[in-house]
């Protein structure tokens, strides 16, 4: 049994049973393939163990039987004849070229652990790069390898740690917490929790949930929560599923979101419809803010957003009026150039309504790892800490952010300073066909590097291009692990269920490579004691977990009135005031602005101008397709089928303007680069502004060409230095394009 | 008896899960359906409405998913709707739940 608090759903059956000729393995799904859920599953396996279906479990009270097109289509990438199936190597002179030979893995490992011994003895183990993708399985598990090895440079290489990072540290800072919108699923008897009511707004902010799943969420969840009588407020350029269903959608103009949070905020006050309760007696600094946001007028802010005044008015009176507002928010604030002031306007909404910490509001997700803050930074001494690229730039990465900064990293490695870097390890991220600003750029600069390490699922072009050794991951049916990612953490396990060949899972590589620099560190002997050491908390080993999982961890509501946020136990919020921070005192101390604050994007018709006339377009890229996560996917055929190449959606009259029709490609270029689409109309968009999604190649133009990276890649448009002066927030978002037909 | 499908088209946020539930279980290759979603809109009327609206059509290859062992006894589609807007059951009965509901649509497919 767990311990006291935690709480089990019935299971009908163990966790492995037989159904017909197939054995059933149920579990939790992460990654990879996958996304930043994880949703129960069924795996069936036949004799041989192979997967040959995947059903979504019931039981689990996350996904409640559902599941989306990926998981569904998982066999197409688990059984992929292209995987990598053994490690291989290859002369880093001939890299870019399919010069791979196959070795075996105490050889890859051996050859690994003489070359990192060597980059260590030699230069610091600083000049060891750790380069994962965005934060899933792998994040722990590395953090601990870069760090034991004696490496402060681990980044996620999202440019200004831009995706999720921002809104959890800006919410910390100034409330203690990160938050998320309260769906009851914190709870295993979810919507039937008695303590638990539904949203009475719910304000879809800069994201779309149904098809993206950050912060913990299952979009659906919205879609039950409307069923429920939840009403959406929605806040994007697009006139998305969920905007064509809302109470209200403000067709906002991309990249001034901070802006439209102040006007809102400012409307409230102003009118004294916020709650002045909770502010009186919860808030720290509503003056100073009050002040902040008293230039948000109704007029200034609808002409900077774009949002006629009138529907600012309902939306504040929605916001202000509701029974539990949720604020469901996403990327296109943490991918801003100046995230954190525009974070701390958003969540401004949050705290001068009430809703941290009530039902139907915001939750403080229950956790049982630390997961964003990387696990093992004991391992790292403070005289390498020091070293970590970035943190003499930026003073907010001193308080909590654990990551170096990838531009800085990238600026090393191209300049030797502040001193060389010689070797990475990239570990299941695609930078060249991702997420990365600029991609020839990064490509370059890593190309310089002695040596690197890939370790991934298939080939890509990243692993291609740069890879020296290469290793086979594991697919989650392949192997064991649990799942404690974003948003409410629940016991899951990962319980593998096919025949990984050769494959190995990543945390097994990490595990094996770790032990051989820092045994003390890696004391498991299998991946399996590993993560019963992570369970600790839960009172049940990883083993029992298989069986007794989905377990909820202990929750409450009204913490703050308790002083069950606070380590001294008295009432109050997590901060130095105790007070949620309208005006943070530790972005004070930090020499930051301690307010939050608007900055027009740039570029941008009025940042620059000049740019406008030659680029009439504002072009918003990361629309998310159901079939893909990322640059994953596009190997499986049914997939693909439903999207067989990447899109540019723009409104008829764009078209017709520049002579385009339906269905034939185009080149979006910016003034920094070009990328290939075809055009889809689309009447939800404004004719100022057009829309794409990101991390597209086309597997089958083959290794060489890097398939075709070169010309889909839409970060091309995008510069590293495109980023915060304070190192939080990056535009990845908005920019400005023209568009013309290619031509042969 | 009858069997149908019942699908409340107000929720159907055009996931295409059940597209893809029912070609994998099928053996299926792309480009056939036992159910295909059609998608109508976005566009806009009167004063801020928008139409948006999605409708999966059961095609001549669904079989129900007859004989089929899974964790629910449910077709693959229905299982695995993200939305939870297909019914599937006994055209009578489903005739009844539509009458609650009448803004549903109601798709017979025979005995199958």
């Amino acid at each position: 049994m767990p311990n006291e608090g935690y709480t089990m759903v019935t299971h009908e059956k163990p966790f492995r049973y037989l159904s017909g000729d197939l054995k059933v393995t149920r579990g939790a799904s992460w990654s990879g393939p996958g996304c930043h859920d994880g949703c129960g599953v069924l795996l069936y396996t036949n004799a041989e163990d192979k997967l040959v279906r995947v059903e979504g479990d019931p039981e689990n009270p996350y996904n409640q039987g559902r599941l989306c097109v990926r998981c569904l289509a998982l066999t197409e990438a688990v059984n992929h004849p292209d995987r990598l199936r053994y490690p291989m190597k290859r002369d880093p002179k001939k890299r870019g070229t399919e010069a791979f030979e196959r070795i075996t893995w105490s050889e890859a490992y051996d050859f690994i652990e003489e070359k990192l011994r060597y980059y260590k003895d030699n230069f610091g183990a600083e000049s060891v790069v750790f380069w994962r993708g965005t934060g899933r399985d792998i994040a722990t598990y590395i953090s601990r390898f870069a760090w034991s090895y004696g490496s402060p440079n681990l980044t996620s290489g999202i440019n200004g740690i831009a995706c999720y990072a921002p809104r959890v540290f800006g919410c910390a800072s100034t409330s203690g917490s990160f938050w998320v919108g309260d769906y009851s699923q914190q709870f295993a008897d979810r919507y039937e929790n008695p303590q638990w009511k539904p949203p009475g707004t719910i304000a879809i902010w800069g994201n779309n949930p149904l098809i993206s799943n950050s912060d913990g969420l299952y979009g659906h969840w919205i879609i039950d929560c409307m069923k429920r009588g939840s009403h959406l407020l929605v806040v994007d350029p697009k006139c998305t599923w969920l905007a064509a269903k809302s109470a209200l959608w403000l067709q906002i103009r991309p990249g001034t979101d901070a802006a439209l949070a102040m006007g809102l905020a400012n409307y409230m006050i102003q009118e004294e419809i916020y709650d002045k309760e909770f502010v009186d007696l919860w808030c720290y600094g509503f003056d100073e803010f009050s002040e902040r946001v008293s230039p948000y007028t109704l007029e200034k802010t609808s002409e900077i957003t774009w949002i006629p005044p009138e529907k600012i008015v309902q939306a504040a009176r929605m916001i202000a009026a509701s029974d539990g507002f949720a604020l469901q928010w996403g990327v296109a604030v943490d991918q801003t150039t100046e995230a954190l002031p525009a974070c701390q306007a958003l969540s401004a909404l949050i705290m001068i309504t009430g809703n941290l910490d009530n039902p139907g509001g915001m939750i403080k997700p229950p956790e049982l790892l630390n997961y964003l803050g990387g696990w093992g930074q004991e391992f790292l001494p403070q005289e390498q800490e020091e070293k970590r690229l970035g943190i003499d730039k930026y003073s907010f990465y001193r308080t909590g952010v654990v990551s170096a900064a990838a531009l800085t990293v990238l600026e090393a490695i191209e300049k030797g300073e502040p001193y060389p870097m010689k070797a990475a390890w990239i570990q299941t991220t695609d930078i060249i066909t991702g997420t990365g600003p600029d991609p020839q750029r990064a490509k370059e600069a890593f190309e310089k590097l002695e040596f690197i390490v890939g370790v991934d699922l298939f080939m890509t072009a990243t692993m291609m291009a740069l890879a020296d050794v290469l290793l086979p991951a594991a697919t989650y049916p392949e192997r064991n692990g649990i799942r404690v990612g974003d948003g409410c953490q629940r016991g899951e396990t990962i319980n593998q269920a096919a025949d990984p060949g050769e494959c190995k899972a990543d945390m097994e590589i990490l595990l094996e490579m770790g032990r051989r620099f820092n045994p003390e560190a890696w004391p498991w002997e299998t991946v399996e004691d590993m993560y019963s050491y992570i369970l600790t908390d839960s009172g049940l080993s990883f083993a029992e977990m298989q069986e007794a999982a989905p377990v909820f961890l202990p929750y409450e509501y009204h913490k703050y009135k308790t002083g069950k946020l606070r380590r001294d136990g008295q009432v109050g919020f997590n901060t130095l005031t105790g007070r949620v921070e309208l005006y943070s005192t530790m972005y004070s101390r930090l020499g930051l602005d301690p307010l939050p604050e608007f900055y027009e994007p740039t570029p941008s018709p009025y940042s620059t101008p000049e740019l406008y006339e030659e680029y009439p377009l504002i072009i918003i890229t990361g629309a998310r397709d159901w079939m893909y996560f990322h640059s994953e996917n596009r190997r499986q055929e049914h997939l693909r089928a439903l999207r067989p190449e990447p899109v540019v959606e723009m409104h008829p009259d764009t078209a017709k303007k520049y002579g385009l029709t339906e269905g034939e490609w185009v080149w979006l270029e910016g003034h920094r680069g070009r990328a290939k689409r075809i055009v889809s109309l689309n009447l939800g968009l404004d004719p100022r502004v057009v829309s794409t999604s990101h991390g597209w190649s086309h597997p089958e133009a083959g290794p060489e060409r890097l398939y075709d990276t070169r010309e889909l890649n839409i970060n091309s448009l995008i510069a590293w230095e495109d980023m915060s002066k304070i190192g939080v927030g990056a535009n990845y978002k908005v920019m400005l394009c023209k568009i013309y037909k290619v031509t042969a | 008896m009858s069997k149908a499908f019942l699908i409340d088209y107000e929720w159907c946020t055009g996931c295409h899960s059940c597209e893809v539930a029912c070609q994998m279980v099928n053996d299926f290759p792309p480009g056939q359906f036992g159910v295909k979603l059609s998608i109508l809109g976005p566009w806009p009327y009167e004063d801020d409405k928008w139409i948006f609206t999605n409708v999966p059509f059961f095609t001549e290859q669904c079989t129900c998913c007859a004989g089929l062992e899974t964790a629910t006894g449910q077709p693959y589609c229905v299982a695995h709707c993200q939305a939870k807007c297909l019914v599937f059951g006994e055209l009578d009965e489903l005739q009844k739940q539509m009458t609650a509901k009448p803004s549903q649509l109601l798709q017979g497919v025979g005995q199958r």
